[in-house]
């Protein structure tokens, strides 16, 4: 025995309507979206400003010309381009500077190409030796041996006012 | 006791608490789902003793470069239970680590991630993936000269991506170099954002749990028919399941109990791990290296062929996240029982085995030239003048010793020497040293005629004694 069942259909316009209830719907997702929206995009903005920072390179001095031997190769530490109070010895960067001639230098990045671990110089070896994954670089840079594929990268190294000046970047360098 | 009980009706009656928490404790089990069964628990039992110690390790420490690494040994040296407490979050989180694979593989050996329980698996892989990050930001937060290096690593391995590259080492160092934004944002993502996601997960594995029921342990030649399970499946619990409470939950608690206890000993026992020297990006002096239970991929990404490591580092982890993700979409019905699934204890064993191998090598790290090792003596050397004591000497200086051993003295990436006279001639020596190989510097350029004629002269003396 079929059984037909009678549903009330509410009338359109009024209260109940299928009409206002989309439109309620409608009114609640949107305004839930809209105070997402404008909670998230300054939070994210703040969350995401160092990404939006354009690049920032600066000249730092490392020390005067007649500090620096011909052809030795020494660490040197410099603050980073962008460095507040509170970054501690974190602020500093270090590159292997390197006296070619009078006033001629060269600055290597301290971090391997393959995966960024510190590289040493070894004097005796004249070598860069990586001691996470046995990358070796000879003393111009150029890929000796292990992992890493690329050459060390180098600063830009300029001498100002009898002072030597590194150019800051980005680590890793890409 | 009547008034409590009067006060207890009415505080359920507004709250609807025993509404919420009766059903979880009164839920049918299989009863034969016994201790193979408590590691799911256990897990989150880790995961609270982490939120609990992570909660007062942060009302000390301070997420500042230029402090994080004081405030660490502050917790750990001067405040009451600093050693302690930062111990049991160290423990906490390796077991964290262990129990959820060990759940994990019980899961995939008792194939319950087939029908209907397959969005409980994938929610599992998320939990893992998440214990881990969770895991390695909590390693950078000790901001010593390892964290440091760390984050570089991560950032370096980030930037071979093609295209974004740039953009993601700048994202995991949040800017151009390592900074106080670095370790800040590590911070905030390690206290507040990887949590709340794990208590989300956890909430919605938990629910799904409820949902579809504690998998029976399977019977070969039962197998997974999606038409016929949850049928059968609810049929046996009404025969034979017996209430959560407490008849499977005080394995879970005993488990867990001794879970807390084994986390305080080794914390009060062992303690925390040992701070490296204090983070200094212009130090060159470290050798960054992840805690233990990631040292089986520090392995992979120092043996893995040189060529392939561009695919390696960036293909690998998302292979093996989609190799688990895809595990309930390969199969989802058929055998449970590993007895008639071969392939998938031949899987756990292979699995198991290569992470094993690969943990050793990452423990010994024997790829790694060791600096630190001491120059050969002269009993090693032989004769105090000559050619052969003059070629010792080179060796030491020259670096050769930070990856080759003589006569027990050296470092391991490289070939042992001690019997290197007996095995090459003069000639494949010369051509050795001069135009190096795969992981040797040629030393065309390095060395003096004399110094060569030295060199080789103290190598062919190496002879098997």
């Amino acid at each position: 025995m079929n059984r037909e069942t009678k549903t009330t259909v509410p009338p359109a316009g009024g209260p109940d309507s299928p009409e206002r209830r989309r439109f309620l719907t409608g009114l609640c997702l949107g305004l839930s979206a809209l105070a997402s929206a404008v909670v998230s995009i300054p939070v994210l903005g703040f969350v995401l400003a160092p990404l939006l920072r354009k690049e920032e390179r600066a000249w730092r001095r490392v020390g005067s010309v007649e500090a620096f031997k011909v052809g030795a190769t020494v660490a040197v530490t410099f603050p980073n381009a962008t460095s507040v109070t509170w970054d501690g010895s974190a602020g500093r960067t270090a590159a292997w500077l390197r006296r070619m001639k009078d006033q001629e230098f060269v600055a290597f990045a301290i971090s391997c190409t393959h995966l960024g671990c510190p590289v040493q110089w070894k004097e005796d070896a004249n070598l860069f030796m990586c001691p996470c994954h046995g990358g070796v670089y000879y003393s111009n840079g150029e890929v000796a041996g292990g992992p890493p594929p690329r050459p060390l990268p180098r600063y830009n190294v300029r001498v100002r006012d009898g002072q030597v000046e590194i150019e800051t970047a980005p680590i890793p360098f890409v | 006791m009547n008034s409590l009980r009067k006060l207890w009706a009415e505080i359920d009656d507004r709250t609807g608490i025993s509404g919420l928490v009766k059903p979880m404790l009164d839920h049918l089990v299989p009863p034969d789902s016994k201790w193979w069964y408590v590691f799911g628990s256990a897990t989150m039992i880790a995961f609270m003793i982490q939120v609990v110690t992570g909660i007062a390790l942060a009302t000390v420490y301070a997420p500042t470069a230029g402090h994080a690494y004081d405030s660490l040994k502050y917790i750990t040296e001067e405040v009451p239970f600093g050693r302690l407490v930062r111990g049991m979050h160290y423990f906490g989180a390796s077991f964290m680590v262990i129990f959820v694979v060990v759940h994990m593989v019980r899961v995939f050996m008792m194939a319950a991630y087939k029908y209907p329980r397959e969005t409980n698996w994938l929610t599992g892989v998320v939990l893992l993936g998440l214990t881990v990050t969770m895991g390695f930001t909590g390693q950078l937060l000790r901001w010593d000269q390892n964290a440091i290096w760390s984050s570089v690593v991560g950032a370096s391995q980030a930037a071979r991506t093609p295209v974004m590259g740039k953009w993601l080492a700048h994202l995991i160092l949040s800017g151009d170099t390592v900074s106080s934004a670095t370790l800040s944002h590590i911070f905030a993502i390690h206290v507040f954002v990887l949590p709340g996601l794990v208590m989300a997960f956890i909430g919605f594995h938990v629910y799904l749990v409820m949902r579809h029921g504690i998998s029976e342990p399977p019977k070969a030649g039962n197998p997974v028919d999606p038409q016929t399970y949850r049928q059968s499946y609810h049929d046996m619990l009404n025969k034979v399941g017996k209430p959560f409470w407490p008849y499977a939950a005080w394995r879970d608690v005993v488990f867990g109990t001794l879970a807390v206890i084994a986390i305080v000993a080794l914390a009060w026992w062992i303690g925390p791990p040992a701070l490296d020297a204090p983070a200094d990006p212009t130090i060159v002096e470290a050798r960054p290296a992840p805690d233990w239970y990631l040292l089986w991929y520090f392995a992979v990404l120092a043996l893995v062929p040189h060529r392939a490591e561009d695919y390696v580092i960036l293909l690998a982890p998302a292979l093996m996240g989609l190799a688990l993700f895809s595990v309930p979409f390969l199969n989802n019905r058929g055998e449970r029982s590993w007895r008639r699934r071969p392939w998938a204890v031949v899987t756990i064993v292979f699995a198991g085995t290569c992470i094993g191998v690969l943990w050793l090598a990452g423990a010994r790290e024997d790829w790694t030239p060791n600096f630190a090792v001491k120059p050969l003596p002269a009993t090693v050397i032989g004769p105090d003048r000559g050619p052969v004591h003059a070629g010792g000497i080179a060796f030491n200086e020259k670096g050769c010793m930070y990856c080759h051993a003589v006569s027990g003295y050296g470092g391991k990436r490289g070939p042992d020497l001690t019997s290197v006279g007996a095995r090459l001639s003069r000639d494949q020596i010369v051509i050795r040293i001069l135009s190096g190989g795969y992981d040797m510097p040629a030393y065309a350029n390095n060395l003096t005629t004399e110094q060569l004629d030295n060199l080789t002269a103290f190598l062919q003396s190496r002879k098997a004694r």
